[in-house]
């Protein structure tokens, strides 16, 4: 499915800033696999997310996923490939846009535009079905503007988007860590629901040790740009936060310095 | 005096053209495109010496302007998409640029069309109607058809892809659409639609002037913000995509009424881009000193609780 095989990157090479943030990462994903991503600050979760998606180039390494070498692709390239939902609420949907305008732009992702309308009254339809799932209360909505809903409803309707034209990947980038406990709850519910109901291969990024334990079927902790423990199975399900601290001072982090949630 | 405010009427409708075209770059894709200036006198410089020199027919003057004021929109488009380029500096190095082109366009400073026909005056000599109504009569019936294309072009998929563009383009690049391409297309849009407004003031006015455009990107913006501002306080709000299309050249009209109406009071016409410019700097200014006023207050209110 993805395979990352020695992924380098590093940002503002040359200057006082320099911070190698990828170093050599290997990574293979099986079809299906819901992989969960836990790390210290600058492990390289998020680079690694966004190599994946071409935000940037890398400097080395190969990226290829069912087969097709996607390193070389740019941004809108690979969109064809992935669902993508990021950490703020506001960056995955327009604002000043309707919901089933923004939906309509989603359902399109990786296909050439054309002068056809935007939207067709069969694909309304749908879209109101899906809606109807998040329990939200957006299918009577539709021509609202998406900047009149809350940060929840937008992450939710974002992951919607994500999944409505089935991706070969979903990357999720901490997408719940700027929502209230509530409702982060209640969008993990939605996200766990999604993947299981299309299958979908899966990288979440999460700072919630607890999440991170209790979803996928897989668990990887980064440090300092690579893998440094990788979990699957009945091993995972065993897994304790206690076990992931060991792991963690193993590695030399200093979780007293960290963001990492113990809950 | 009436004649004056039908003229002022007259030409609120054909600059309205090019409010359309601010309004694209300004509203839809949040970039205040400095090209204007230069693509507006493009459109009517070129208009100009094509009717006098080849003694084309006017309509095809018309389509001349619009096209060249495209070519203006890729060159800016090509500049801020491929060169990273800040929109502003890239409108402006564009602007510059097309000041001396249109010199070399004609030649001279101005062109003349005293004894050529125009779409105006062939419409009024077959009417029989005044050149002011005839301009008016066929100004609306141009900017109600170029708003029905506009509302169908932003209603397709690439006119979706591309007011979102303006939104949140790090959405835009995840749903597949290279928003280079994307603010390229806006912006040849949009400035095709002031080269065309740049060539019906021409043919309206009788001449084309190399600083005919100078200051068009303050009487766009504050047409769209005397528009908004109208629009605000209509019932509805007037929120849906064409009404705001609609409200665009209605502010214009109502910007060269307001000219008309300070002209006529006594106002020297040097003057009058003082005046754009301090509407437009309030209509910008007001919203903010609102809004922090209104975080002051209920801070206070917090704290009382």
């Amino acid at each position: 499915m993805l395979t990352l095989s020695n992924i380098s990157k590093t940002f503002n090479k040359g200057t006082v800033t320099e911070k190698v943030a990828l170093n050599g990462l290997n990574l293979h994903l099986a079809p299906g696999d819901f992989v969960t991503v836990i790390g210290g600050n600058g492990a390289g979760k998020s680079t690694m997310l966004n190599s994946i998606a071409g935000v940037f180039p890398v400097d080395a390494g190969r990226i290829t996923l069912d087969g097709v070498d996607i390193t070389r692709l740019s941004e809108p390239k690979r969109a064809q490939y992935l669902g993508r939902v990021f950490q703020d609420p506001m960056r995955g949907t327009a604002a000043d846009m309707q919901i089933d305008e923004n939906m309509a732009l989603a359902a399109r992702r990786g296909q050439r535009r054309t002068l056809r309308w935007g939207i067709t009254a069969a694909e309304r339809e749908l879209f109101a079905d899906k809606l109807k799932m998040l329990g939200l209360g957006l299918e009577t909505r539709l021509s609202d503007k998406v900047g009149l809903l809350s940060g929840g409803q937008r992450q939710a309707l974002t992951l919607l988007m994500a999944s409505l034209k089935k991706p070969d990947l979903l990357l999720l980038d901490e997408h719940t860590a700027a929502l209230d406990p509530k409702t982060a709850a209640k969008v993990l519910e939605l996200t766990t629901e999604i993947v299981e109901e299309d299958h979908l291969t899966t990288l979440m990024v999460t700072h919630n040790m607890h999440d991170a334990i209790r979803l996928g079927n897989r668990l990887i902790m980064m440090c300092d740009g690579r893998v440094i423990y990788d979990v699957s199975g009945e091993e995972k399900a065993h897994l304790h936060r206690a076990d992931l601290m060991a792991k963690f001072e193993e590695a030399g982090e200093d979780m007293s310095s960290d963001r990492m949630l113990l809950g | 005096m009436f004649l004056a405010f039908q003229g002022a009427i007259a030409q609120g409708i054909l600059w309205g053209v090019m409010v359309l075209g601010v309004y694209i770059t300004f509203r839809l894709l949040d970039i205040a495109d400095l090209t204007v200036d230069g693509s507006f006198a493009l459109g009517g410089c070129t208009c100009a010496v094509l009717i006098v020199e080849t003694g084309i027919d006017p309509w095809l003057g018309l389509l001349a302007g619009l096209l060249v004021g495209v070519l203006a929109g890729a060159v800016t488009g090509l500049l801020h998409t491929v060169f990273d380029i800040p929109a502003i500096l890239a409108g402006i190095l564009t602007q510059i640029g097309l000041w001396s082109i249109n010199l070399r366009i004609m030649g001279k400073a101005n062109v003349p069309l005293l004894r050529n026909h125009t779409i105006f005056s062939d419409f009024a000599g077959v009417t029989g109607l005044g050149v002011n109504v005839a301009t008016i009569i066929i100004g609306l019936l141009l900017t109600v058809a170029l708003i029905g294309a506009l509302y169908w072009f932003f209603g397709t998929e690439i006119g979706s892809a591309l007011r979102a563009t303006g939104n949140n383009e790090d959405m835009v690049r995840a749903l597949g659409v290279d928003t280079r391409i994307t603010k390229l297309l806006a912006l040849m849009v949009s400035n095709g639609l002031v080269g065309l407004s740049g060539a019906l003031v021409c043919q309206s006015q009788k001449y084309a002037d190399v600083g005919m455009g100078t200051g068009a990107i303050i009487v766009g913006l504050a047409a769209i913000v005397i528009g908004e501002v109208l629009g605000r306080v209509m019932p509805g709000h007037l929120r849906s995509f064409s009404s705001r299309l609609i409200a665009a050249v209605v502010g214009s009209i109502m910007y060269f009424l307001i000219r008309a109406i300070v002209l006529q009071m006594g106002l020297d016409p040097n003057d009058m881009k003082l005046l754009s410019a301090i509407i437009v700097a309030l209509a910008l200014a007001v919203p903010v000193v609102m809004e922090r006023a209104a975080a002051r207050r209920s801070f206070s209110k917090g704290g009382e609780a």
